[in-house]
């Protein structure tokens, strides 16, 4: 049958499948260049950004424009914020999510359906729902310009879909588990840690992905609560490093190339993962 | 009585498991929103007790032009409709394509989807040397072609600055449609298609008339994810026009931000966050409402 199907592919009209390919070898391009332009300016001079070699590979690699993004340019520190903050953010979400998760599908009550349906409001809720009164209280108490100030945001905000995701996964797990290990003698709270978390090493990769992403590049937050530079993240970091370096190209395609390129490096091993986090996350909404 | 006591004994664990996710959900998101909901309608600088003014706030959001609220809507519905119209026609394009099975099929999926992965500060940092109007590759390249007299200076003019946003925003997220659709294409059972094709369909009836009617649940998620992204676009704006020239390119998220830090009513950007939320809500239910329909 496949093949079939194959075959009568590979007999369609020969001039269409050739227009396909050139279609499709296009849009790659498209989608390819941006990369290649972000990773050959971040390694010109002006004069070759400016002038003398616009889209070629560099003459001169000038590797100069990293140590001045990772030194001046305080990249090295953002990027260890970004890393502090997303990490601390996805531990607290999914281990809050997958708690949640066990009390709605694993155990009976009489609201589970309820509650569930109250977290998956987080979905819809934008979250600039929340950034007055947030920055109101934090201000108040003084807790802008911390971690703390991004993680807990993050977390919440990862929360929804975090549940959303770990649900799919937990309800795969066979019931009767649950129900050998109450008749040996194992509690609730014991089931979930000795039966239930082992078996959910698989939705912990496709629950961070996604939070990962999420809070990596989120910037609308960390725009507004964090004005202080220790504390920045690489996109606020970004931002303040073109408006300082205007004129100067280099160091900031040096900036969004640290930026970028630890999560494309990661897509190139791991794509096929991530693209079923994404599909996880939305084709069960 | 044992068995009442394990009741509470059950109640008390659920409450546990609970407890962690409950506190950040309601202190971060459910908390604030009531809170927002309670200041938008106080004339309030965030600081103060502030007034109670009713609905004096949403009655100023609309009709006071000097706030450009209806701008940013404005803005935000023409983002929409070029995601919902040109975006994912489109997304739907390459995923039909790519369910063909083309040579390479998971380096093109690949390579479309990875723009998805980019923060939207970065993409807005090398949409801005794009547009540069000295040194940009657009106007260079249109220098190039001998089409100077159509060179702009893209984020700056009244004319293109919106263009501007709205090219690199559908750009972007062009990938992540396609995917969610290539993974309802790729879920139409091949038996489907055979008997489709012995009955003499072409590859685009197949498409038009069996693939395209099981995918539309998704179509569905992604119009509402294409509407009320559009709604709560926020990153690209303030990265390449910081809502200019004259204010033309604002959008809610941006004018809520500027309530806060440029004029002090805290009030008033509460009441833009309640719009947003119930702008969300409204158009999610809406689309979901327009799909149901057709389905009958």
């Amino acid at each position: 049958m496949e093949n079939n199907y194959q075959d009568a592919i590979k007999k369609s009209n020969p001039f269409a499948k050739t227009l396909m390919y050139i279609f499709l070898a296009f849009w790659a391009l498209v989608n390819l260049f941006p990369i290649y332009f972000m990773f050959t300016f971040s390694l010109k001079s002006n004069e070759e950004i400016f002038g003398a070699n616009i889209v070629g590979l560099p003459r001169e690699w000038l590797w100069s424009n990293y140590s001045r993004a990772m030194g001046t340019g305080n990249m090295g520190l953002y990027f260890v914020n970004s890393l502090l903050v997303t990490t601390l953010a996805i531990a607290i979400s999914l281990f809050a999510a997958m708690m949640a998760t066990y009390a709605i599908t694993r155990i009976r009550w009489k609201y589970s359906k309820l509650t569930n349906a109250f977290f998956m409001l987080g979905l819809t809720i934008p979250i600039q729902a929340s950034i007055v009164p947030v920055y109101v209280v934090l201000s108040k108490l003084h807790w802008l310009n911390k971690y703390s100030t991004l993680i807990v945001p993050y977390s919440a905000f990862a929360l929804s879909m975090s549940i959303l995701i770990c649900t799919g996964f937990m309800v795969e797990i066979p019931y009767a588990l649950d129900e050998a290990a109450r008749i040996d003698g194992c509690s609730l709270t014991g089931t979930f840690f000795r039966i239930i978390l082992p078996l959910m090493k698989p939705a912990v990769s496709t629950v961070g992905v996604y939070s990962y992403l999420q809070c990596w590049n989120e910037f609308m937050f960390a725009n507004v609560f964090i004005s202080d530079s220790a504390h920045r993240t690489l996109p606020v970091g970004i931002k303040a490093l073109s408006g300082a370096y205007t004129t100067d190209w280099g160091p900031i395609g040096a900036a969004l190339v640290i930026a970028t390129f630890p999560t494309l490096i990661f897509y190139v091993f791991l794509s096929r993962r991530i693209q079923e986090s994404f599909i996880a996350g939305a084709v069960k909404g | 009585m044992n068995k009442k006591s394990a009741e509470i004994q059950k109640g008390i664990t659920i409450f546990f498991f609970l407890l962690p996710a409950l506190l950040l959900f309601i202190s971060i998101l459910i908390a604030p929103i009531a809170v927002s909901v309670y200041r938008s309608t106080y004339d309030w600088n965030g600081f103060s007790e502030g007034t109670f003014i009713g609905f004096d706030n949403y009655i100023e959001l609309f009709t006071n032009g000097s706030i450009k609220f209806m701008t940013g809507l404005k803005n935000s519905m023409i983002l929409a409709f070029f995601s919902v119209f040109v975006q994912l026609p489109f997304s739907l394009f390459l995923a039909l394509l790519l369910g063909r099975r083309p040579k390479k099929e998971r380096f093109f999926l690949s390579v479309f989807f990875m723009p998805v992965l980019i923060s939207t500060v970065v993409i807005g940092q090398l949409w801005l040397k794009i547009y540069n109007p000295d040194y940009g590759l657009l106007n260079r390249f249109l220098e190039a072609v001998n089409l100077g007299n159509w060179k702009h200076v893209w984020v700056g003019e009244v004319k293109t600055a919106l263009w501007s946003i709205i090219v690199p925003t559908i750009w972007q997220y062009i990938g992540y449609h396609m995917l969610l659709m290539y993974a309802g294409v790729k879920g139409v059972s091949t038996d489907l298609r055979e008997a489709a094709m012995l009955d003499g369909a072409s590859p685009w009836q197949i498409d038009k008339y069996i693939v395209i009617p099981i995918i539309k649940p998704i179509i569905r998620v992604s119009v509402i994810f294409a509407v009320t992204g559009s709604l709560k676009t926020y990153d690209l704006v303030r990265i390449l026009t910081e809502g200019g020239p004259f204010q033309t390119t604002e959008v809610p998220s941006t004018l809520l931000e500027n309530m806060l830090f440029l004029r002090n009513r805290y009030g008033m950007g509460s009441t833009i966050s309640v719009m947003l939320i119930l702008l969300c809500f409204a158009f999610a239910l809406a689309i979901t409402a327009i799909f149901r329909e057709r389905d009958e």
